[in-house]
């Protein structure tokens, strides 16, 4: 029953269903949430969510100003001025673009502004690469943003249309960064379901009530605080944050609602009687793991998936809920902790949430699929038959597994 | 310019840069932005890049500011600034919000001639409606006196000593001015602390421009402890840099070139007071040979020339 209702709910909202990548499914969001600054400035692979951007813009399609800026520097800073003024804003940006804005990630944070920004993951310089991963997302983990990592160009329309909704909350007041693979997601077409916009903008109404630049009513916004009060100023952000994770469940409760459809902050594939789970992020590797996974039930192993929907702030509990009764888990990060003790970042947050709930599990920690290096689903179900041996053999490995590196 | 403002009882009683910010005794720029506020009025909103200004006008929880105002960072001012005025834009136009507030950027010479160089020049070549005001006390005096790319010829820094073998800084001003002038922007002016009235009406018509595009007016505004004078000089020190024909008044408007009092009268060399009434009463240029100071005369006339075939082709 739940399901038909959901399905006619859907049928009532759906407006057309388009071949889209994720960068014009992250487009089309844009649009129908009414934006009224994008700053842009191209790089790849984000650079055609700009441009579909740019013709919505030129044909009339969307009422914004769009600030074609000299630099993701200032990017990021046109669109904290304007959110400063009251706006609604969108940027976009990837890898270096993301490192160039690090500095203003912070004091879009800091100074409580609601920007939403997509970012299609990609490998760091140097040596320069234009291919996927997911390390400029990792560089940004520590910025203050809330972090959101889709798997499907549907998702990605559909979470940044959340976004809005997240990020303008009064209890929030936060910036979102909705990421996905580069190229990988990017720009892969997928079909997707895009909503007649009078119901997006039904869900996503403005907050004209939070702080804003206005001569009736003058405030001064970015000071400069003495360490008497820096701390405190910054513990009100970070809790901020941390609290934002009860209003993101509920926006999402309100949006599958609302749309009809089942996203959480965490996604489970087969996990409840899993022994063996794969723990990840993104299109590509979260989709050859839920293959793998396939394969591995088939031959008779117990597998599973949990994909990380929400990175920031971490699903702690929702996490080590759905992986506490696995025997065996591995997670596989697309991104780097270089000279850290396992160098998988994600894996780090999944031991710490884990010991914060007095769980000991065997965890391993896989890097596979940087820059792009092709994961294949065999590699992933050939991690569950070694998870299968660790559990035999009590043995795991103690230092990250490099998958699909030359040796 | 256009006269909005005859004498300094023209301008309004109200202090928008109120009393209490915690700038040095004698400091140009907290002069030069009472000034700005006073002539903009209320109806303004101020983006201010990091510098002496912003330390010393915002320190949580207090501020100095009676007018919206917005620090972001330290290199980026006006592309915030071209943030906000987008935003006063497109809200206007979708019945959002009705505020008509101008957009004024306040940033030192660093944060302009050096690391916001490229944010400037982007804010310009887009055309927003922003009054960009630089204040130029010819360092980085917020970090404690490093030579900028406003800093003059010779002039000591900490970061271009006096030492044995190098005095002071090596380098000459860049022309700033020229940069800005070059994207053909409605309006550019020089303005001097010394001279409220003409200051004050330059920020006026700067800010009636702003429907057509960009403006920028650049505020001579000393520095005591950065320039080693003392503290009750301030006034008369800038008012003797243009009086010399270091820093000469004049406006882009429109494609036009004027000089304005009193440096109207500068092209002849013999109006000017000797560079020495100036450069003797600063410690900064207290190492300075006779050689030094033909050198920087030299470099005056070099740019009084450029002038006036500025003046001659644009006048």
């Amino acid at each position: 029953m739940a399901v038909a209702k959901a399905l006619s709910v859907r049928e009532e909202l759906v407006k057309e269903r388009l071949g889209l990548t994720s960068n014009y499914a992250a487009a089309y969001a844009v649009k129908a949430v009414d934006v009224d600054v994008i700053a842009a400035y191209p790089i790849t692979p984000q650079t055609t969510i700009i441009e579909k951007l740019a013709e919505f813009v030129a044909n009339g399609e969307v009422d914004a100003e769009y600030i074609p800026v000299e630099s993701e520097h200032s990017a990021l800073s046109a669109v904290v001025g304007a959110s400063a003024a009251g706006a609604r804003v969108f940027t976009a940006t990837a890898a270096q673009g993301l490192e160039f804005m690090h500095e203003v990630l912070h004091i879009a944070s800091g100074l409580r502004l609601p920007i939403v920004m997509a970012v299609p993951g990609r490998a760091l310089s140097a040596p320069i690469s234009i291919h996927g991963d997911y390390q400029d997302i990792m560089n940004a983990r520590d910025s203050g943003w809330i972090m959101l990592i889709a798997s499907s160009a549907q998702e990605v329309y559909d979470s940044i249309i959340m976004a809005y909704r997240i990020a303008e909350d009064s209890r929030v007041l936060l910036p979102v960064m909705v990421s996905y693979d580069g190229f990988l997601m990017s720009h892969t077409t997928e079909p997707v379901e895009i909503y007649h916009e009078e119901y997006v903008r039904k869900f996503t109404p403005r907050n004209l009530s939070r702080y804003r630049l206005d001569p009736r009513s003058p405030i001064t916004i970015g000071v400069i605080a003495s360490p008497e009060w820096y701390y405190e100023i910054k513990y009100q952000a970070i809790h901020a944050l941390k609290e934002s994770k009860s209003v993101i469940k509920e926006i999402h409760g309100e949006f599958n609602k609302f749309f009809g459809t089942n996203y959480d902050i965490i996604e489970k594939y087969m996990v409840d009687d899993a022994d063996y789970v794969l723990i990840t992020y993104g299109g590509a590797s979260s989709g050859n793991a839920k293959e793998a996974a396939k394969r591995a039930r088939e031959r008779g192993l117990r597998a599973g998936v949990v994909r990380i929907r929400l990175f920031r702030p971490f699903p702690t509990e929702e996490l080590v809920n759905a992986i506490k009764d696995a025997k065996v888990i591995a997670v596989i990060d697309r991104a780097l902790t270089p000279g850290n003790t396992y160098e998988g970042p994600v894996f780090s947050d999944v031991i710490t949430a884990l010991y914060s709930s007095g769980v000991e599990k065997p965890v391993v920690s896989v890097v596979h699929g940087i820059s792009q290096r092709t994961m294949l689903a065999d590699d992933f179900y050939n991690l569950y038959k070694m998870l299968d041996e660790y559990a035999k053999t009590g043995e795991y490995p103690r230092r990250t597994v490099f998958m699909g590196l030359r040796t | 310019m256009k006269v909005y403002f005859r004498t300094i009882k023209d301008l309004p009683g109200e202090e928008y840069f109120g009393p209490g910010q915690l700038t040095c005794a004698g400091c140009g720029p907290s002069i030069a932005v009472r000034w700005l506020l006073k002539a903009a009025g209320p109806d303004v909103i101020v983006v201010n890049a990091t510098g002496c200004i912003e330390v010393t006008s915002t320190s949580y929880p207090y501020t100095a500011w009676s007018i919206p105002y917005l620090h972001v960072a330290f290199e980026n001012s006006a592309a915030a600034a071209s943030g906000v005025e987008s935003a006063i834009k497109v809200l206007r136009r979708k019945g959002i919000l009705d505020t008509k507030a101008r957009v004024m950027v306040i940033a030192g010479d660093g944060g302009t001639y050096d690391i916001g160089l490229q944010s400037l020049s982007g804010m310009l070549e887009r055309g927003h409606g922003v009054l960009y005001v630089l204040y130029d006390n010819e360092a980085y005096m917020n970090t404690g006196i490093q030579r900028s790319g406003g800093t003059p010829h010779f002039a000591w820094t900490t970061t271009s000593p006096v030492g044995s073998k190098l005095k002071g800084k090596v380098q000459r001003k860049k022309d700033i001015m020229s940069i800005v002038m070059a994207h053909h922007i409605p309006y550019a002016a020089t303005a001097n602390i010394a001279y409220p009235i003409d200051l004050a009406n330059k920020v006026k018509t700067a800010l009636e421009y702003l429907d057509e595009g960009p403006a920028f007016i650049h505020v001579l505004a000393p520095c005591p402890p950065g320039w080693r004078y003392p503290e009750e000089m301030t006034v008369e020190i800038a008012r003797l840099a243009t009086e010399t024909g270091y820093f000469p008044l004049y406006e882009w408007d429109h494609g036009k070139i004027r000089l304005n009092p009193p440096s109207n009268a500068h092209l002849d060399k013999s109006k000017r007071k000797p560079i020495t009434e100036y450069l003797k009463r600063q410690g900064r240029f207290a190492h300075l040979t006779e050689e030094d100071i033909k050198e920087i005369e030299k470099e005056i006339d070099e740019y009084w020339d450029y002038l006036s075939r500025l003046v001659k082709a644009f006048g």
